[in-house]
């Protein structure tokens, strides 16, 4: 056991997530709190029930044509939400929503609302690089830093000022290693080049670097298609430990997949959210005739 | 022997099936424990709440029911995960018409008040004595995966249906004897009809149990029973269980 792990004992994890509970992100407008035509629910229930994003009328262009058609989503708080659907119907696009990826897509333009604890992402003033720290991503391909071990974790805290000194940074890198399960395997090699690990642990390198910036919301958009089973299945075990704090938001074409890890399934189809609800409903008895057809292998 | 899976939660899932059958079991098992007393005391009273209590078995097969199919459609289940799957589902069936059984000897019970026959019922309790040890040993192979456990088990219901055959011939006696004896001699008989055939399901236990460990079907001719039609069993009309 390297010297490094034995220091994060309970009482530093708890001043690490002290981290994960943010000030709103930073925007001029006062009424960002403000949700006039939200269906969503108020008074008593709204805290239990408040989902922890949702878009109301979303809509996206890539220049003329509409890849999502007034979408209406609930992304529950602590839960793996799952997007299912053919290629081409709109999922990741959906995804990339969630954290203004699709601002660095030339000719891509979003309407309606996105919403993170009830305020609106797409607020003109926005922070969107704070966003995207409360807001993480794993991509398909793991895609580490050219750097070490170490760096591709501690990067994302250095430059957003997360830590006051090498021991706040120390204590960050291994608690994210260590909730991404990698820390075992790699705390005696720290300084090796990120690439130098395999697919599987690269993938959970990728996720420590999301964590380490405090999120509160990991998407993963296809995390395990590179990846074997084995692989695969250590990190759904993983995503099962993660949505303890985190809210997590799966696109996968693997159906397998999303029945495995997620409670909750939307179905996306032709740019719309044909159905979504809870997942052992969804697999065993879906209410739309679409949804039944995908799961089921009658049309592709 | 056997690792856990990877996911852990999919263990979990797993041994909440299980624990279902094994509270199954222990139900039918003390369902007909307890249906044998109210026989032998002629307890009306609890021979009435042996038929209430069928519910629960009822309901614990059809929590088993959903959550194998849950399981089935969520886990995509492989190889063994598979068999136990449906092993599941196969067990809680046989469990529920076993406690349905029980439940059945009860009713007869409460029917059979009008009738102190105690000299006509001594079988029916010795009949039950063969079986209630098997639905226990039954479960105990089920929970530690067993074939051969489970297959000494399956050999015991020969005996069983022996039993069976001979309360049959008496009772036929008793009523070739005395018409008064027609009435009762028929509920005993139906009595006993239920005992064996919770040995018969039994049995389907032990196939199952051997399915679910080896993949493959226990190869054997069951002995059918011969009710009546020779005053004595050949004894070449039964074959030995392959090993």
């Amino acid at each position: 056991m390297g010297t490094m792990a034995q220091q994060i004992d309970k009482k530093k994890q708890d001043t690490l997530d002290a981290r994960l509970v943010r000030k709103p992100i930073s925007t001029s407008s006062p009424s960002a709190a403000a949700n006039e035509e939200s269906p969503l629910p108020t008074g008593a229930e709204a805290v239990a029930a408040t989902p922890k994003m949702s878009t109301r009328k979303l809509n996206v262009f890539y220049d003329d044509k509409q890849a999502l058609i007034n979408v209406d989503l609930d992304i529950r708080k602590n839960k793996v939400t799952a997007l299912i659907g053919p290629s081409g119907c709109g999922k990741s696009t959906f995804l990339r929503c969630l954290n203004r990826m699709n601002d660095t897509i030339e000719g891509c333009r979003v309407t309606g609302k996105v919403t993170l604890d009830g305020q609106d992402i797409y607020e003109k003033s926005l922070d969107v690089v704070e966003l995207r720290a409360e807001i993480g991503m794993v991509f398909q391909k793991p895609n580490p830093f050219p750097k070490s071990i170490y760096e591709n974790v501690a990067y994302g805290p250095r430059i957003h000022g997360l830590a006051k000194n090498r021991a706040e940074l120390d204590e960050i890198v291994m608690t994210s290693l260590e909730r991404a399960g990698l820390l075992k395997e790699v705390q005696d090699r720290l300084q090796e080049p990120g690439t130098s690990l395999s697919g599987g642990q690269q993938q959970r390198l990728c996720i420590a670097r999301a964590i380490a910036v405090s999120p509160e919301v990991i998407l993963m958009d296809e995390p395990c298609s590179s990846l074997d089973p084995i692989a695969t299945a250590r990190i759904e075990e993983l995503m099962d430990e993660l949505r303890r704090k985190y809210t997590i938001v799966i696109v996968t074409h693997a159906m397998q997949q999303a029945a495995r890890v997620s409670q909750y399934t939307a179905f996306f189809h032709l740019g719309e959210v044909v159905e979504v609800g809870d997942t052992a409903t969804i697999f065993t008895s879906p209410k739309d005739e679409r949804t039944q057809g995908y799961i089921t292998g009658r049309f592709g | 022997m056997v690792s856990e899976h990877i996911v852990k939660s999919y263990d979990d899932e797993l041994n909440r099936l299980n624990r279902t059958i094994v509270e199954m079991g222990g139900l039918a098992e003390s369902q007909l424990a307890a249906a044998i007393r109210a026989f032998s005391e002629q307890d009306n009273e609890l021979a009435a709440n042996i038929v209430e209590e069928d519910e629960k078995v009822n309901e614990l097969n059809f929590d088993v029911d959903q959550f194998a199919v849950q399981l089935l459609a969520l886990r995509s289940p492989m190889a063994e995960d598979l068999r136990s799957i449906i092993g599941a589902l196969k067990i809680s069936s046989d469990l529920e018409r076993i406690a349905d059984y029980a439940a059945n000897v009860a009713k007869r019970v409460i029917v059979m008040d009008e009738y102190p026959s105690a000299k006509l019922a001594a079988g029916i309790p010795r009949m039950a004595a063969l079986v209630q040890p098997m639905i226990k040993d039954i479960l105990d192979a089920y929970v530690a995966r067993d074939p051969e456990k489970a297959m000494e088990v399956w050999n015991r219901d020969i005996e069983v249906d022996d039993i069976y055959m001979s309360l049959f011939r008496e009772f036929l006696t008793y009523m070739m004897e005395d018409p008064r004896n027609i009435t009762p001699c028929t509920h005993l008989l139906f009595m006993a009809k239920n005992i064996e055939r919770i040995g018969d399901h039994v049995t389907n236990i032990a196939e199952t149990i051997y399915f679910l460990v080896h993949g493959k079907r226990m190869r054997e001719h069951r002995p059918t029973i011969n009710e009546g039609n020779s005053v004595v069993t050949p004894l070449t009309s039964r074959s030995k269980l392959e090993r």
